[in-house]
């Protein structure tokens, strides 16, 4: 099998499964108690929230452990919007969002909030004069990915948080897809919120973080007990706590030489793909993306044909068809770059991990040329082009 | 997610092609959507077709819709094809997921548009028949 939906989810590192282990059978105490057999599993969660918040240049005590990057997001919008309200009812956002972002701000515009959601260009790189223009004095709440979770696009972080900070506004960044796989610094790109989810950097799932800047008043999302500094309630998820940790320590020590080998094998991938696959294109931005993700668009096929078939080559990935989404629309970050539908539907997301070599790259890159051509040759559309020669 | 049936016509599809000189040809659907089936139909002079073909653009189970519709309505009277309904198909399959179901619509619909064109090319009327809502011909030529 070659896996190359690591965006999707990571496999957990040997050494995080080795680190979770004890608190399985052996430390499985509530950190939270009084008694000394406790004490070993609270050290081991203050010891993964200081290596979770050294990632990002933070404080320990400006991580707050949750179940994911979806209850993160809910969590830093909604309780923003809430902790706000009375100075403005106006979120900005973009339109290439996870939908833990999107779906969150369609709620709050049904509870009276605006929200104004910034477009991309071509490469999907956010539109700063746009969003400049877009603050208002009601404005509350910036919230911006940092990379993209289909095409990888890397957004100017710095300068959408220098922005947020010179207008006084809050800025929350949904980091899910970057944390651990690129340099992040929570004071030099000037964030006040940001989520991050263990499972995409080979940590374990249910684990994820909200960072909330010392002085950030928003209140709790989760009620019901003293445990986060009293602002998100629940036993500690020790083992997955201390698997984040792990994986954010091994990220910071391995970035350099991880990110450098998942480059290099991604461009090789890229320039095969653009070389040997006719009508093929690259989306996202072609360097200011993850080191991990390439994503293509086929013209005249359909993704999901491609990914059964590719799977029975033992190749794991993803599309932004509407087929795989189960609605009618083609990926929402396609359409935002300016994709028609139809071009749209043909898209393949391959995305990396360290343990991919150039022998998995060029299996794949073979088979997709292969499948491709056959998908091709029954497609109606293909057809039409060749008679007609025409777009 | 796929039945055995569906994945054999996915992986073996039957009667990909065109025909040259068609009796009827059918193309419905939108790129719009992800889902384009054409479909090709030749028919003798006693309205028995004796060959069908498609292309198809869209996920696994249109291509195994499309496949399957073929099937069944060669060998059969143009009346007899007109009872393939996108039920017939479905069942053929052993079934479709219920997001899928609308690409077993479209199979039937695509019988239709290709019998829709033998009728206007021959000047007759096929009783039973109405004009497919999708053809993507007849859109274009509404659109001019």
């Amino acid at each position: 099998m070659i896996y190359l939906d690591n965006a999707a989810t990571t496999k957990v590192s040997e050494e995080v499964f080795e680190a979770m282990k004890p608190y399985f059978c052996e430390q499985y105490a509530n950190p939270s108690a009084i008694y000394s057999f406790a004490g070993k599993s609270m050290k081991a969660v203050d010891e993964a929230r200081k290596n979770i918040a050294d990632f990002i240049g933070a404080q320990p005590n400006e991580i707050y452990f949750t179940a994911g990057g979806s209850e993160s997001d809910n969590w830093a919008i909604k309780a923003a919007a809430e902790a706000y309200k009375t100075k403005g009812k106006h979120i900005i956002t973009s339109t290439i969002e996870h939908h833990a972002v999107l779906h969150t701000c369609q709620y709050l515009e049904k509870q009276g909030y605006e929200v104004t959601y910034v477009n991309v260009d071509e490469d999907g790189v956010i539109r700063l004069d746009e969003l400049e223009a877009a603050i208002r004095p009601d404005t509350i709440l910036i919230t911006i990915m940092t990379a993209n979770n289909e095409i990888g696009t890397i957004q100017p972080i710095k300068e959408i948080g220098a922005l947020a900070k010179r207008k006084g506004i809050l800025f929350h960044t949904d980091a899910v897809q970057a944390y651990g796989h690129i340099p992040l610094n929570v004071d030099e790109q000037s964030i006040d919120m940001l989520s991050a989810s263990g499972h995409k950097f080979y940590g374990p799932k249910g684990i994820g973080i909200l960072y909330i800047r010392k002085g950030v008043r928003i209140g709790s999302f989760v009620h019901g007990g003293a445990q986060e500094r009293s602002r998100r309630a629940g036993t500690h998820n020790t083992s997955g706590i201390v698997g984040m940790g792990t994986a954010a320590l091994l990220a910071a020590e391995r970035l350099q030489e991880r990110s450098a080998k998942e480059i290099e094998l991604r461009d090789y991938l890229i320039r095969r793909v653009l070389a040997e696959v006719p009508y093929s294109r690259l989306n996202g931005h072609m360097t200011d993306r993850l080191p991990n993700n390439a994503n293509f668009c086929f013209r005249f096929i359909e993704g999901e044909s491609l990914l059964i078939l590719l799977d029975q080559q033992g190749i794991c990935a993803s599309s932004g068809s509407a087929c795989t989404s189960g609605s009618l629309d083609p990926s929402h970050v396609l359409l935002a770059i300016g994709l028609p539908h139809e071009i749209a539907h043909g898209s393949l997301r391959l995305t990396l991990s360290e343990e991919v070599t150039k022998e998995d790259i060029d299996f794949t890159v073979d088979a997709i040329k292969t499948i491709v051509e056959r998908l091709r040759s029954m497609s109606p559309l293909y057809e039409d082009f060749c008679k007609k020669g025409e777009v | 997610m796929y039945s055995e049936k569906v994945m054999d016509h996915f992986n073996n599809p039957r009667n990909v092609g065109e025909i040259e000189n068609p009796s009827g040809v059918g193309t419905v659907g939108n790129a719009k959507c992800g889902d384009i089936m054409r479909m090709y139909l030749d028919i003798d002079d006693n309205g028995i077709i004796q060959e069908a073909k498609f292309k198809t653009f869209g996920c696994g189970a249109a291509v195994a819709t499309s496949s399957m519709a073929t099937e069944l309505v060669k060998g059969r009277t143009v009346q007899q094809a007109l009872e393939v309904t996108n039920k017939a198909v479905m069942e053929a399959l052993d079934g479709l997921p219920p997001v899928k179901v609308h690409c077993s619509l479209l199979a039937e619909e695509a019988i239709h548009a290709a019998l829709w064109d033998y009728a206007e090319k021959n000047n007759i009327t096929i009783e039973g028949l109405e004009k497919p809502v999708s053809d993507i011909e007849e859109k274009i030529e509404e659109e001019y």
